[in-house]
């Protein structure tokens, strides 16, 4: 895996602190990419309150967005191809990201 | 004492001016009289207002717009208002604007909805107010540029972040950040960093502060004072507005008067010593239009025009109530909340601790919790009153113990990168307006079985309050899994509750207090809030006064009491003139059960 592209609910900062609610989840996600960004992998993220023009020009986003409505958001990409959506990846799933993008076990996750 | 007048002098004054204080204490007033001094001195000026409860409109007497607009009667001078509130609104609509058509209903809802919070309010309004100052070409058209700016808790903000988000932009490498909405703006980073230089260059800027010869307001001004000067804008000039020497010895109303400007400026005398200060005289009339604006700055101390003194004609005040006729209905309900709102420097605390003070004293269980730090009266309750108890929401330390709970609670789960890229956000300026939203939702929320009185922060903060609670609600509602306590749910609901809150608009009878509290009226109604009643503070009616400033003053208060009562509140309390700021509660009490004496009330 080489690049990573996350095209985020609309919020105010990575970690969704702002909101009136923490998801560890997501926290501990923005904490992840900023490790693998270290690492060469790229880590692009769109924000629909901020550039939602991205989500526009994302044929695929796009369509999920038409279908699904916001409820589907996160999508998260792997190489160009949906990963996972709707969610942020769980504690037990963080250990298998940095396996694939790293090709090893990352103790800190 | 003898300080000398406040003459704005054309010759030294820097290009930038701002005035500052807390509200009511005149910055309109004197902004605009100092900017029409610099103009007959043939200088081409620039009036900004940037307070979201602006009445430059009503002092200027004409319409102005977020444009500069010329000023008829002088020449030379442009004004513009800055409601911050609306560029939120118009960059909202900028970013999502042209999404229209291109992305689903839903998606530029969640977009909006997002965009409608606390922290795009304060981005919008400082990008406004530093494009005059961080660009060269902006306000090239003008000798001077003159904010009259928000109240001291707001110019605080919009200052202070300033500097925040100069530190934060150079330190945040995470790409999104709690910046969010400024991301959109980074490319004016030139422009923050150059008014953020303008500030702290003492050349360029001076900071004026207005107080009153009240203790509270010059400590509230050496607050702001040192605070400001710990960010860098060191340049500072005190005006304490509204001195007020009596041509008339034998009257107690007068005397008290004068004897209690006097014993304010000479406790404070450390402070007013510390900087340059100068006085402007009390004045009969209320400062509207350019004629009123050359009487405010004119050189003669004295009170030209006392022609007018037959003010003693006979004039029957309408029927109006006394706190305690207030009380006496809001008790019927046995609980609930009671918030005092208007314009700052009103009396907001003194009414909410007399009202609290009273429920107290009829045997019921009352909370009084106040917001502003500059208030002293509560702290005289403690322990005085029985079936009482205290509290302060300070934003300061609400902000602190938010961060430590969060770090706490979330960060024990987390790794260390995890819990670092969380802390940064943390240092956001979002953070503080979280914590003071949630304090506020816990003091109203106490009052299921006992009363609660809050005293609110001055207008433009309550706003955002209120703005905030309604944006939360929408957020929560959407969010399944919320941790949020019970009583931040039920907070709209509860403040919409006629038989839960009382909501009292608190006024001065004069111009601007009773115009900004029907405007703040305005806003509640929008929230679909209904004021329990308006409370009319610190009337000179009825006070025998024989001097003849206090006279007029009297006699000009008759047109904004009909105003209120006709026009504003379906209920009306009235409170006189205290010689005394009324601490303890035997003074509160006191003050509430005033009644004003009608011979034949209507």
């Amino acid at each position: 895996m080489k690049t990573i592209q996350v095209y985020d609910p609309p919020m105010c900062c990575s970690t969704g602190i702002c909101g009136p609610d923490i998801d560890p989840d997501l926290v501990n996600f923005a904490a992840m990419l900023s490790q693998l960004g270290a690492h060469d992998i790229k880590i692009e993220r769109y924000n629909l309150g901020q550039q939602p023009m991205a989500f526009v020009q994302n044929p695929t986003v796009k369509a999920l967005l038409d279908k699904e409505g916001v409820e589907v958001l996160p999508v998260i990409f792997w190489d160009g191809e949906v990963h996972l959506k709707g969610r942020y990846p769980t504690k037990e799933e963080r250990p298998h990201w940095f396996r694939v993008a790293l090709g090893k076990e990352e103790a800190t996750a | 004492m003898k300080l000398p007048l406040y003459q704005p002098d054309a010759a030294s004054s820097t290009r930038f001016l701002f005035f500052t204080g807390k509200g009511g204490v005149g910055k309109t007033s004197l902004s605009c009289a100092t900017a029409l001094k610099l103009v007959e001195a043939g200088k081409r000026v620039l009036l900004v207002s940037t307070d979201p409860a602006s009445n430059l409109d009503e002092v200027l007497e004409t319409k102005l717009s977020n444009h500069p607009t010329p000023i008829a009667g002088a020449p030379g001078l442009d004004a513009l208002n800055i409601n911050p509130i609306d560029a939120a609104a118009a960059y909202r609509e900028r970013l999502i604007g042209p999404m229209r058509g291109l992305l689903p209903e839903a998606a530029l809802r969640s977009m909006e909805e997002q965009l409608s919070g606390s922290c795009t309010v304060e981005i919008a309004a400082f990008d406004e107010f530093s494009g005059f100052i961080g660009n060269p070409d902006a306000a090239k058209d003008y000798d001077h540029v003159i904010f009259d700016t928000a109240p001291t808790g707001h110019t605080l903000r919009l200052m202070s972040l300033a500097k925040a988000w100069d530190q934060f932009l150079d330190n945040n490498t995470s790409g999104t950040s709690c910046l969010g909405p400024l991301a959109g703006l980074e490319k004016q980073r030139a422009v923050y960093e150059a008014t953020v230089n303008t500030l702290a260059n003492a050349a360029a800027t001076t900071l004026v502060l207005v107080s009153r010869p009240q203790l509270s307001a010059l400590r509230e001004a050496e607050r702001t004072s040192k605070e400001l000067r710990a960010l860098g804008v060191g340049n500072q000039q005190l005006v304490i507005n509204g001195t007020f020497e009596t041509k008339c010895p034998e009257d107690v109303t007068a005397q008290a008067m004068q004897q209690r400007g006097l014993s304010a400026m000479t406790t404070a005398s450390a402070f007013i010593d510390s900087l340059p200060s100068f006085i402007v005289p009390l004045r009969p009339i209320n400062i509207l239009g350019i004629g009123g604006l050359r009487v405010l700055l004119s050189g003669d101390n004295a009170t030209s025009d006392t022609s007018a003194s037959n003010a003693t004609s006979e004039w029957t005040p309408p029927a109006m109530e006394s706190l305690e006729d207030l009380v006496a209905d809001i008790e019927k309900q046995g609980h609930g909340v009671i918030m005092t709102m208007g314009k700052g420097g009103v009396g907001k605390t003194t009414v909410a601790a007399a009202i609290a003070v009273m429920l107290a004293r009829r045997g019921h269980a009352v909370h009084l919790s106040t917001t502003d730090p500059a208030a002293h009266v509560a702290q005289t309750l403690a322990g005085q009153v029985e079936g009482l108890t205290l509290s302060k929401i300070d934003p300061a330390a609400e902000t602190a113990s938010y961060q430590g709970e969060v770090m706490l609670k979330q960060g024990a789960t987390m790794d260390e990168a995890g819990r670092a890229l969380l802390e940064e956000d943390l240092r956001s300026p979002c953070t503080e307006e979280i914590a003071v939203f949630r304090a506020f939702a816990r003091e109203v929320g106490q009052g299921t079985n006992r009363f609660v009185v809050l005293d609110t922060a001055p207008t433009g903060h309550t706003l955002l309050l209120l703005d905030a609670s309604e944006a939360y609600q929408r957020e929560l509602e959407r969010q399944a899994r919320s941790t949020q306590p019970e009583e931040v749910l039920k907070l709209l609901e509860r403040l919409r509750d006629p038989d839960y809150t009382h909501m009292l608009l608190v006024t001065l009878p004069e111009a601007t207090p009773v115009h900004e509290a029907a405007a703040l009226q305005e806003d509640l109604r929008r929230a679909r809030i209904e004021p329990f009643a308006w409370v009319i503070n610190q009337s000179l009616l009825h006070s025998g006064s024989c001097d003849p400033l206090l006279q007029r003053r009297e006699h000009s208060e008759h047109r904004y009491i009909r105003e209120v009562v006709d026009k504003q509140a379906t209920r009306t309390a009235w409170l006189p003139w205290q010689p005394e700021e009324p601490t303890g509660p035997d003074a509160l009490a006191h003050l509430a059960a005033s009644h004003l004496l009608t011979p034949t009330a209507a």
